[in-house]
């Protein structure tokens, strides 16, 4: 049955509301967020397996049928996302069990960290576009209060620019949901996509495609949209970067691949060209910034902006390998990144900063942990046996196939470029010996909660690794994602039951 | 009258725009305000203005009787009026703590995230 659909977002929100009524017992309020993103990663891939074998699942909420109700959708790479963001949440809630202040946990920590999973997978599964922005906002209010949980100076300044870019990005998508309604008569994604196929006015359609692209595109940050992202994703506990790394800009991807795969795919030769060279301009922008830093998470932080061009690229290319490839960096992406600031966080804590400068001999005190950083680290950079090698060999390939050459330079240039970053964090923070004078300035470690911190970390790595080494099933999934995408049809059919 | 309307969007935007482009921070909300009351008012003038009656099935009947009024974009508009208030309310609050911590309101002093060389404290 389809209730399968609607469990990763009630199991968050069940999660949620529970460890809400155990607002003082913050030892049940950490075991209840294990269960819950435990649970919501259980049932994601429960989902993921019944969709591959039997295509497409649709509810409509409420019974009321498509067009007029909403509809949640289950497509290929729905599933995909929504099983990722539970194995991010399922981490970081682990993580988050030794190494989360008690200051944080007392203002609600956990609670907030389910309800921004369920604004993620509600963005993910829902087919109304009026709903997707509602979906949105679910997510930024949690990650406002989680950005700027703490208080210091520095995570006070990044939630403003933050909340700034955001919520303007949020005015623009909802503008462009009104022009869409004003035009069509329907918020359903299915419906939108074959009544602006018979509207006669192409000029419209484009301005309300770059409209979207723009608020989209601030969200994914991409470039020239990506300011607020460096400015505070390096300032909450690494706990909290990792969960945004991992997921809150891939949302933004997500609405992208859904948006101008299904509704805006008449005018490819426009929309689709400006894409591919945005995400060209996005790797240079991303690595080049990422150069000029000497703040671990900073460096990290930008290569989030620099990645997402490569996620984009697959989408401006347009054809099932590349965006089969895109699904797959995505995949890829979310598993590294989350892990690189897991790891961050676990580097900070025994060598007592995140300026490289001041950190070092990480390699001599923490051998396990330089492992454990240089698996994702090398699988970002892309070197097999990696995932992150099989993601840009399908890019690259599926660039070479159309001719686009100067994309696929830019991709393998920014990929050096990325290797050179991760060597100069495993130089500073982990080869050199420890400065002169640094003092560590977090609470002392005990081995227990260090224990803690790796069991996450050291899941994400072996996840890397697996997806590198048997590449091939996950590649088939992406490749299927990709035709299901490439094929609205059958996306329509399922929401719509074979209506007009 | 969509003609005013319309022209009241447009200065809407561009008055939203203009505010939050200003260096103190407390215009940034006001910004956002008017941002927010822009898009409302776009909604509500792209999805037709009627003067239909409202779109309620009589007792006795089983289907609307056209013309009515669409009752979606007001539902739309109401939805988007509650999310932005709660988005402002914590705006609010955000930007008296940055006042607090900082102690300016001036937006072009807020630059510890943007420094290379800057520690974060």
């Amino acid at each position: 049955m389809n209730e399968l659909v609607v469990l990763p977002l009630v199991i968050p929100l069940v999660a949620a509301g529970a460890s809400l009524l155990f607002w003082g017992r913050r030892r049940v309020q950490r075991w209840l967020a294990v269960i819950g993103t435990g649970g919501q990663l259980a049932v994601a891939i429960a989902l993921l397996l019944q969709v591959r074998a039997e295509g497409i699942l649709v509810v409509e909420v409420g019974n009321w049928p498509a067009p007029f109700g909403i509809v949640l959708v289950a497509d290929l790479l729905s599933s995909i996302m929504v099983v990722l963001t539970g194995l991010i949440g399922f981490a970081v809630a682990l993580y988050s069990l030794g190494t989360v202040e008690a200051r944080h946990e007392a203002f609600g920590y956990f609670p907030l960290v389910q309800i921004l999973l369920l604004g993620v997978c509600g963005a993910f599964l829902t087919g109304d576009i009026f709903n997707l922005y509602v979906w949105f906002e679910v997510m930024l209010i949690a990650s406002f209060v989680l950005l700027a949980l703490g208080g210091r100076r520095s995570q006070i300044e990044g939630a403003l620019k933050y909340v700034t870019l955001n919520l303007l990005a949020s005015v623009l998508f909802l503008s462009a949901v009104g022009v869409l309604y004003g035009m069509t008569g329907t918020l359903n994604m299915a419906d939108l996509a074959i009544r602006l196929d018979a509207l006669p006015s192409p000029g419209l359609q484009t301005a309300l495609a770059m409209l979207l692209l723009v608020a989209f595109g601030i969200k994914a940050a991409i470039f020239p949209l990506f300011f607020w992202l460096p400015a505070s994703y390096h300032t909450p506990p690494a706990a909290v970067s990792a969960l945004f790394a991992g997921l809150l800009t891939k949302v933004g991807v997500y609405a992208m691949l859904r948006v101008f795969t299904l509704i805006f795919d008449n005018d490819a030769g426009f929309t689709h060209t400006l894409i591919l060279a945005l995400a060209g301009l996005t790797m240079i922008t991303g690595v080049l910034g990422a150069l000029a830093q000497q703040e671990f998470r900073r460096i990290l932080s930008f290569h989030i902006v620099s990645q997402i061009g490569y996620m984009i690229m697959g989408l401006g290319l347009f054809t099932p390998l590349a965006l089969a490839a895109s699904i797959f960096y995505v995949i890829h992406h979310i598993i590294v990144k989350a892990n690189l600031f897991l790891v961050s966080g676990v580097a900070r804590r025994i060598s007592g900063s995140y300026e490289l400068s001041r950190s070092g001999g990480l390699y001599s005190d923490a051998p396990g942990l330089a492992v454990l950083f240089l698996i994702p680290a090398l699988s970002l950079a892309g070197m097999p046996p990696l995932s992150g090698f099989l993601a840009k060999l399908g890019l690259v390939t599926a660039g070479l196939d159309v001719g686009a050459y100067w994309i696929v330079a830019v991709a393998l240039s920014v990929s050096l470029l990325t290797l050179w970053s991760m060597a100069k964090i495993w130089q500073e923070a982990f080869w050199k010996p420890l400065p002169e004078g640094s003092a560590t300035d977090a609470a002392p470690l005990n081995a227990w909660s260090v224990r803690q911190m790796l069991v996450p970390i050291t899941m994400l790595g072996a996840i890397t690794v697996s997806i590198g080494l048997l590449g091939q099933p996950i590649f088939d999934l992406a490749l299927d994602a990709a035709e299901q995408l490439l094929e609205p049809g059958h996306y329509i059919e399922a929401v719509l039951g074979g209506r007009p | 009258m969509e003609l005013i309307l319309a022209v009241v969007t447009g200065g809407l935007f561009a008055a939203g725009l203009y505010t939050i482009l200003r260096r103190s921070i407390i215009r940034i909300a006001i910004g956002l305000v008017l941002l927010g009351h822009a898009a409302n008012l776009l909604i509500f003038t792209a999805a037709r203005l009627t003067r239909y009656r409202a779109p309620i099935i009589a007792g006795d009947a089983d289907t609307l009787v056209q013309p009515a009024a669409d009752p979606l974009p007001q539902a739309v508009i109401l939805t988007a009026i509650v999310i932005s208030f709660g988005v402002l309310v914590f705006a609010l609050v955000l930007i008296r703590r940055v006042y607090q911590v900082v102690g300016t309101d001036d937006a072009d002093e807020l630059t510890t995230t943007d420094r290379p060389e800057s520690q974060a404290k």
